[in-house]
């Protein structure tokens, strides 16, 4: 009996049960996926989507790489290691033995560079889209949302067009009706000119919608749109203008090329875009000048995050134990203080960028290595065959000898005896006798330089910007947060000498980049611009910053300065300072210990210019370069795109 | 166990199942040929200079692409069929015919087995006669000149470089151990140019080296060459 009513109890309840409407069983909202009007219902969640679409954006150089989204997509799958993207252009050499092929390789293939994410485009395209038709939002967060995806979106065509020259300009997502006819999605290629004027146009839109706060620096900003505006405006003068040396690299529907008719406007909105910022309309942004040591404060600059650094303007913020971090500092760090044994001293700077930083008096010479008889100097100490120079050069380079996290870098060669005799070994560990001085010294220092000896300097250098001396920012498991800086007032303001110095206005662009100069030591004012100072300005203001390769394209200066000669040292110490010196291998500068007793000198240093064995390519940039390939895939599925010069 | 005979009967039949034909062969037609003009080669850069050949009508559009040899030779495996043989504009130190439209033109290429094609270009410049010799760690080299195109499309020769190199790839772009060049504007006398270059020591050593004459036409990326020579000096 209790049998029989527990059995028509449960079968009552299961009936029950399964009466429900259709509709309420089968129309469940699902619990993993917010539908689009819940996510732009809440200014959290929209951030938080947004917080996406600034993780995806593109630079030439990334601390934390890039995985291998571009066309053509790398053959493992791998990632980009961050400091591989700081060290090709003979500015440095890598001392991992994985990397050498950048200075083995006699040149770069026709789609390097090359990217072509729409993806993202049509991602940015649906997020304005959405953020319009939402009705939830206070109009202030909607119109801040979607002038910073404008923003992104203008940035990306930036990134591309640099690349690529002329792309498609899609504005709004393009959507698939199934009818078999793709016709409607294929879009040709805008001009060059014209992705240009698409992301000035978007500048000038969303600047008084961005706010103006000096403090905001990982989300967009009135000045980061303007500084991008001026940027992107500088660059297509100088494509303008330069362009017209090298008439192979256009195409008739000038895809590619912008006439040179056009140069003057364009110079003339960079500068009036730079001065927007300079002259504070979008923020308190000055220069960074705290610290009382000019190579310091010049690191510092990179390595500040607090509100007293106004000269950041935007950058790709990083947390530590937050989740967002990178490995430049682990992968980068000097040998002897490494945090993580043997992982140090990749990116090694070389003695080509070295040379480039002036001497106090605004002239340029090689490091003193030799006198006028041919004889050696002499050094008491390392650091003052570099004393006298652009407070730069300590500030991006870790010198030999150099101070870092209270400690210092331990780098030479080998000893040299009075005979001329050189005693040196594969490793510090390994010891070797000297004589008069004793059995089984130490002959090269913890930190290098031994050629093929990876993780230490083979040139002699190690990276200095960027390099954070955080406790524990270079162990694998912390990492590093130092910020990436895509956009800061220095270059603002050598953006704007450039277009001043362009447009005839001497005297303007002498007052900006004399600011920045004095900044970096050299407080002898220029009296005098010419166009190989503004080149040379911006290399050693901008050095690992991602923009050797963009700077040399515009100016069509890549064909002469990577032209693919091997270089001597005699190559390597003349013509310092000319835009069109040759920099197609990187070289390195080791210290060797002088040991003769007796002699004056003994115990001091000397030093010689030496090209690391591993470097036996010489770069050689073609005219096929200066607009990375379209791939055939992208050209098979829509016909209407055309193909670069030369392709 | 023990292996039974029905065993391998189904073993057998399992492996003769899977003899089956792969669905094609692989190309097997070889197309090949050298660059020429008038009968005379026309040697380039090694993997420098690219060709192209579309084959219409299978849906995709891209090419089947090659470079041409250091003598001016290539050679491509194909399936038989009517292919569109092209070179990329810019490329080459010769003038390829562009159409009114200012597109590359393209030679249609009929293939049916192998057979050898070659492609008949103007250079804008020829180098004759070249003599290279070797003697006490010097190589000089001495030819003639000779200007193809003379019309409106004329350009004048920004250098002539003689390179030479341990291994038999000798140009800019092959890590050549040693180069003298001269500029064009220097060049007074078509006939008989000389350049000599001294040879740097060479680990490990080796009594002679590979020699070849080029030459840099103005705001053309590719060289012209005179044919590779193994001099002993």
């Amino acid at each position: 009996m209790k049998k029989i009513s527990i059995i028509t109890m449960l079968a009552i309840s299961v009936v029950a049960g399964s009466c429900r409407k259709d509709s309420s069983f089968l129309d469940v909202p699902p619990k993993q996926v917010l539908p689009t009007d819940l996510a732009f219902s809440d200014p959290a969640l929209v951030l938080s989507i947004l917080g996406d679409l600034y993780d995806r954006q593109r630079d030439f150089s990334s601390l934390d790489g890039y995985p291998s989204r571009e066309y053509p997509q790398s053959p493992n799958g791998d990632r980009e290691p961050g400091w591989r993207t700081f060290a090709d252009f003979s500015e440095a050499f890598p001392s991992e033995n994985g990397s050498s092929f950048l200075v083995q390789r006699t040149g770069w293939g026709y789609g390097e560079w090359a990217i072509w994410d729409y993806g993202y485009i049509r991602d940015l395209n649906l997020f304005i889209q959405r953020a319009t038709a939402a009705t939830k939002l206070t109009e202030g967060d909607k119109a801040r949302f979607i002038a910073e995806a404008r923003f992104l979106r203008a940035n990306y065509y930036f990134e591309m067009v640099k690349r690529m020259g002329g792309v498609p300009l899609i504005t709004d997502p393009l959507a698939y009706d199934y009818s078999g006819n793709v016709t409607p999605l294929q879009r040709p290629r805008a001009k060059e000119s014209e992705v240009y004027d698409f992301i000035i146009s978007e500048a000038e839109a969303i600047k008084s919608i961005l706010p103006a706060d000096v403090n905001q620096k990982s989300r967009a900003t009135k000045a980061a749109a303007l500084a991008m505006e001026a940027r992107a405006a500088l660059y297509a003068g100088s494509i303008a203008k330069y362009g017209a040396t090298t008439p192979q690299v256009s195409l008739p529907g000038n895809e590619v090329g912008i006439p040179s008719t056009q140069a003057n406007a364009y110079y003339t909105k960079a500068l009036s875009a730079s001065q927007e910022i300079i002259n504070g309309s979008a923020g308190s942004y000055q220069l960074y000048k705290v610290l009382p040591d000019l190579s310091d404060n010049f690191a510092a600059i990179f390595l500040d995050k607090s509100s007293v650094n106004q000269e950041a303007i935007f950058v790709e913020d990083f947390k530590a134990n937050g989740g967002k971090v990178h490995g430049f500092t682990t992968n980068d760090q000097p040998f002897s203080m490494s945090d993580e044994g043997l992982d140090a001293g990749r990116l090694n700077p070389s003695l080509n960028l070295v040379e480039a930083f002036e001497k106090l008096d605004n002239t340029y010479a090689p490091i003193a290595t030799k006198d006028a008889g041919g004889n050696p100097v002499y050094y008491t100490n390392q650091l003052d065959a570099f004393a006298g120079r652009d407070a730069r050069l300590a500030g991006t380079v870790l010198l030999p000898n150099g101070l870092f996290k209270g400690k210092r870098t331990e780098v030479f060669a080998g000893y040299q005896l009075g005979d001329g005799t050189v005693i040196s070994s594969g490793d510090a560990t390994i010891t070797q006798d000297v004589p008069g001085l004793g059995k089984n010294i130490q002959v090269v220092g913890k930190d290098g330089p031994v050629n093929g000896l990876e993780f230490r300097t083979q040139t002699g250098f190690y990276i200095r910007k960027y390099l954070d001396p955080t406790v524990g920012s270079g162990r694998r498991g912390r990492g590093s947060d130092v910020n990436f800086i895509r956009y800061r007032y220095a270059e603002v303001l050598l953006n704007a000498a450039e277009a001043a110095f362009e447009l005839g206005q001497t005297g303007t662009a002498l007052g900006y980049i004399n600011q920045v100069r004095s900044r970096a030591g050299l407080t002898t004012p220029l009296a005098a611009l010419t166009f190989d100072r503004i080149v040379h300005e911006r290399r050693v203001e901008l050095a690992f910053e991602g923009h050797t390769l963009y700077d040399m394209k515009r100016w069509r200066l890549a064909t002469r300065v990577w032209d693919g000669a091997q270089m001597s040292v005699a190559d390597l110490v003349s013509n310092i300072g000319s835009a069109t010196k040759h920099n197609t291998q990187p070289f390195g500068l080791w210290p060797y210990k002088y040991f003769n007793p007796g002699n004056p000198n003994s115990g001091k240093w000397i030093f010689k210019e030496v090209k690391p064995s591993a470097v036996t390519g010489a770069n050689r940039f073609q005219i096929g370069n200066y607009y990375s390939q379209i791939g055939d895939d992208i050209l098979s599925a829509n016909p209407k795109i055309v193909k670069q010069p030369n392709q | 166990m023990k292996i039974k005979f029905h065993h391998i009967i189904l073993g057998l039949l399992l492996a003769t199942m899977g003899c089956k034909k792969d669905n094609y062969d692989a190309p097997s037609s070889k197309l090949t040929g050298r660059l020429t003009y008038k009968g005379a080669a026309i040697n380039v850069e090694y993997n420098q200079v690219p060709f192209e050949l579309y084959q219409p009508g299978f849906g995709k559009t891209g090419a089947i692409k090659g470079t041409f040899q250091q003598d001016g030779s290539y050679s491509t495996l194909l399936f038989n069929g009517n292919y569109k043989f092209t070179i990329p504009p810019n490329q080459g130190p010769f003038m390829w015919k562009e159409l009114a439209s200012g597109k590359r033109d393209t030679l249609a290429v009929t293939v049916s087995g192998s057979q050898t094609l070659d492609i008949e270009v103007t250079p804008y410049y020829l180098i004759n006669n070249t003599k290279i010799t070797g003697a006490s760690k010097v190589v000089t080299a001495v030819f003639d000149l000779q200007k193809v195109i003379t019309d409106a499309n004329a350009k004048n020769i920004e250098a002539v470089v003689l390179y030479i190199n341990k291994t038999q790839f000798v140009s800019a772009g092959d890590n050549q151990i040693a180069s003298t060049n001269i500029a064009g504007s220097a060049i007074t006398n078509m006939n008989n140019v000389s350049i000599s270059v001294n040879v740097p020591t060479i680990t490990p050593t080796q009594n002679y080296v590979f020699a070849r004459v080029g030459l840099k036409v103005a705001d053309v990326e590719d060289m012209i060459f005179s044919p590779v020579v193994k001099v002993n000096y």
